[in-house]
């Protein structure tokens, strides 16, 4: 018996809609289920993103969700030091800033427009095997229980991860790879509506606080702290409110949105597919560990993914080996970086105020003209080798 | 686990750091099933405060 779909999406964020896409296209039998009213929405990003990263997974700009480009990056020390990095000066190209509530629902859009099936509403509850091989889903649709088979189910559930857990692949974290995080979206501030600023040190223990801007006076201002940073209930958002009530430019803004969320800041997963089941995104814990930004990965590895399915459908096979191809893809592309990126993590966030107050002040006369973790972690290379000897093979 | 649904944001924070796979977010607030050991992990990473331990101010 031919099952109900060739692939069953879980998710409908950036790395689900790519996947629908991508493996529509190429003629599979495509169901999207999102467990939301509504695709984009309710938020919980920060909405950076560098152009180079749409670029390489193929999505093209549309002013409609650009809420503000980008002509550079502060990152600003404990003490106040500053490492400004212009990219307009030398003619790179820029960052931006997203509307995630209207990105994500084109990319949608274009997973439909390639003949993807959507069901809103849909919240998948668990998976169904037969012996080690996903053959479907558990969902409730609006409140009624629904059984569905798929050739393959793909995991793209963002950081719950839940689809992965429940058909036997770890992908539980430790405290020391969770970044938690709050954010609002402000108006009325005085901020650059140009740049992105990250604030180091222990205002947020473990991560940064960032001002991205979003158009005028507004920015999303957030934080992320590192989970084994945390003693107490609700300590992210106190440690965010009181940045805001200390800094001039923040303090006279208000809020217009306030959004949540965990963040994997960890190595990639050992294992991203099985019979029958692919993970893309948040859920493959491909979230970029230094940065915190996963929109680019998730958008790539969404390509890889639907365009090995599309390979699958079309041999009918869905077997491990048959869905490995997807592995390597996303292997030979991102993971070098994202395993240098979590030993910077590691080495960064056992620095002292004091110490990163002096690595920001000497890179501050360093001529880095792109905005890149790598160009950033060459500057130090260059002048503190002591702090990236750990990794200096990967830089 | 007791959550307060003024203060959940309906993140999945909570969702994705429990090693045991035991918190389900449904449309209105986390619920737990009886996988879940009382460990604490989702209280600490909860952004919003909104998770404490039964019998825990």
């Amino acid at each position: 018996m031919s099952p109900d779909y060739d692939v069953i999406v879980v998710g409908a964020g950036p790395a689900g809609s790519m996947t629908a896409k991508h493996a529509a296209k190429k003629g599979a039998r495509v169901l999207m289920i999102e467990k939301r009213q509504e695709i984009g929405a309710s938020l919980r990003c920060a909405e950076g993103v560098n152009r180079k990263g749409l670029e390489k997974a193929g999505v093209e700009v549309d002013r409609r969700w650009v809420a503000a480009e980008i002509a550079g990056a502060k990152l600003v020390s404990p003490g106040g030091k500053v490492f400004r990095i212009d990219e307009s000066q030398a003619g790179n190209e820029v960052g931006m800033v997203l509307e995630r509530h209207l990105f994500d629902k084109a990319l949608a859009a274009d997973a439909a427009r390639a003949g993807a099936e959507i069901w809103l509403k849909t919240a998948a509850v668990g998976v169904l095997k037969e012996g080690d091989r996903v053959i479907g889903v558990k969902a409730m649709r609006e409140g009624e229980p629904v059984k569905l088979t798929a050739g393959c189910v793909v995991g793209a559930d963002g950081f719950e991860s839940q689809v992965a857990r429940w058909a036997g692949i770890d992908t539980s974290l430790k405290t020391g790879d969770i970044t938690t995080c709050y954010q609002y979206r402000m108006a009325n501030l005085r901020t650059e509506p140009d740049y992105c600023e990250f604030i180091l040190g222990s205002a947020a223990p473990g991560g940064y606080i960032w001002i991205f801007p979003k158009g005028d006076d507004t920015a999303n201002v957030g934080i992320g702290v590192l989970a084994s940073k945390l003693k107490k209930a609700g300590e992210v958002k106190r440690y965010l409110d009181a940045w805001i009530k200390k800094d001039e430019r923040l303090s006279c803004g208000q809020p217009l949105e306030a959004v949540a969320g965990g963040v994997s800041v960890s190595p990639p997963v050992e294992r991203s597919v099985m019979s029958g089941l692919m993970l893309v995104g948040d859920a493959a814990r491909i979230i970029d560990p230094i940065t915190g930004g996963g929109i680019a990965n998730g958008l790539l590895s969404g390509k890889y993914a639907g365009e090995v399915l599309g390979d699958c459908a079309q041999a009918n096979d869905y077997s491990e080996q048959a869905l490995m191809p997807y592995d390597k893809r996303w292997r030979d592309s991102m993971e070098n970086r994202l395993w240098r990126n979590w030993m910077a993590k590691e080495k960064f966030l056992t620095l002292s105020d004091q110490t990163l107050d002096g690595v920001i002040e000497t890179l501050s006369t360093a001529n880095v003209d792109k905005m890149s973790v790598h160009n950033i972690l060459r500057a130090i290379k260059d002048r503190h080798p002591d702090l990236v000897k750990e990794f200096e093979d990967l830089i | 686990m007791i959550v307060s649904i003024e203060k959940c944001m309906h993140c999945g924070a909570c969702v994705g750091s429990c090693p045991q796979n035991a918190i389900y977010l449904n449309e209105v607030v986390p619920e737990f099933n009886e996988d879940c050991n009382k460990c604490g992990r989702c209280v600490r990473v909860c952004p919003a405060g909104a998770l404490r331990m039964e019998g825990k101010r």
